[in-house]
């Protein structure tokens, strides 16, 4: 498991790579919080184009930045999901929670423009 | 009638939990699963493993037993630890119910083996250990 985070002004960009399950889900949650937390991100965007595994650890994670996207009023995406990541995302109510866009710079044109 | 069985233990560990998925679909792969199938199966073990790694064994040290059997199409997973043992086997099992909340687990583990296996058992005693017996025809 790989994680690249990166900031474009205040939305944070996280791109997985490999598995994520409970073992890699402290890494991802430490990696992201460090970031988001310090220099000042408001949004983040889950990028799965790389992910070949999630289980219900991944849940875990996802809901847990996306609270503290709420605390700052931002938004949260995941773009480029798998079907069998899907199928875990509306399993567990992901889906009504975070946002998806068509594309990485979708999702960046929908912070911007608001919509 | 086809049948074939598998037996593997290991350190009761996270690292080991993608060990444990990618061995048990190695393990099935014989049966030339589709991708949905081996998905299942995939996450299921995962979810059992961790399960006995964080609740079992609350992280501390213990081994994790799994043993596979395949009978013509239908696939046997039980996955069993040694460790502390479920309480209240129904609560455990309810959507949403964690009893790690501060660890952000999202309570959907057994959840997740319901809705990918065809049939999910558990067996625990407090004090002796967890069995989970996952069923799956392919």
């Amino acid at each position: 498991m790989n994680l690249k985070v990166e900031l474009l002004n205040d939305i944070l960009v996280a791109t997985f790579s490999g598995d994520i399950d409970h073992h890699s889900s402290t890494l991802i949650r430490q990696g992201i919080d460090r970031e988001f937390l310090s220099k000042g991100g408001r949004h983040i965007i889950f990028d799965f184009k790389n992910v070949t595994f999630m289980d219900s650890a991944g849940i875990g994670v996802i809901i847990g930045r996306y609270k503290n996207t709420k605390y700052k009023s931002g938004r949260c995406f995941a773009v480029n999901v798998s079907e069998s990541i899907l199928r875990i995302f509306k399993l567990s109510g992901l889906s009504t929670i975070i946002e998806s866009a068509d594309s990485l710079d979708d999702a960046v044109e929908k912070i911007r423009g608001q919509r | 009638m086809f049948t074939n069985e598998m037996n593997v233990s290991f350190s009761a560990i996270s690292e080991n939990e993608i060990f444990a998925r990618l061995c048990v679909t190695g393990f099935v792969s014989c049966l030339d699963p589709d991708l949905e199938d081996l998905n299942d199966i995939k996450t299921s073990v995962s979810e059992a493993v961790t399960n006995s790694i964080i609740h079992g064994y609350e992280n501390c040290e213990g081994i994790v037993y799994i043993n596979c059997k395949i009978s013509d199409r239908k696939i046997i997973i039980q996955i069993e630890d040694r460790g502390k043992g479920i309480k209240d086997i129904k609560k455990a099992m309810e959507p949403l119910y964690t009893s790690k909340p501060f660890f952000e687990r999202a309570g959907m583990g057994f959840t997740v083996m319901e809705a990918f296996m065809d049939k999910v058992e558990v067996f625990s005693k407090e004090g002796e250990g967890t069995r989970v017996l996952m069923e799956k025809t392919i």
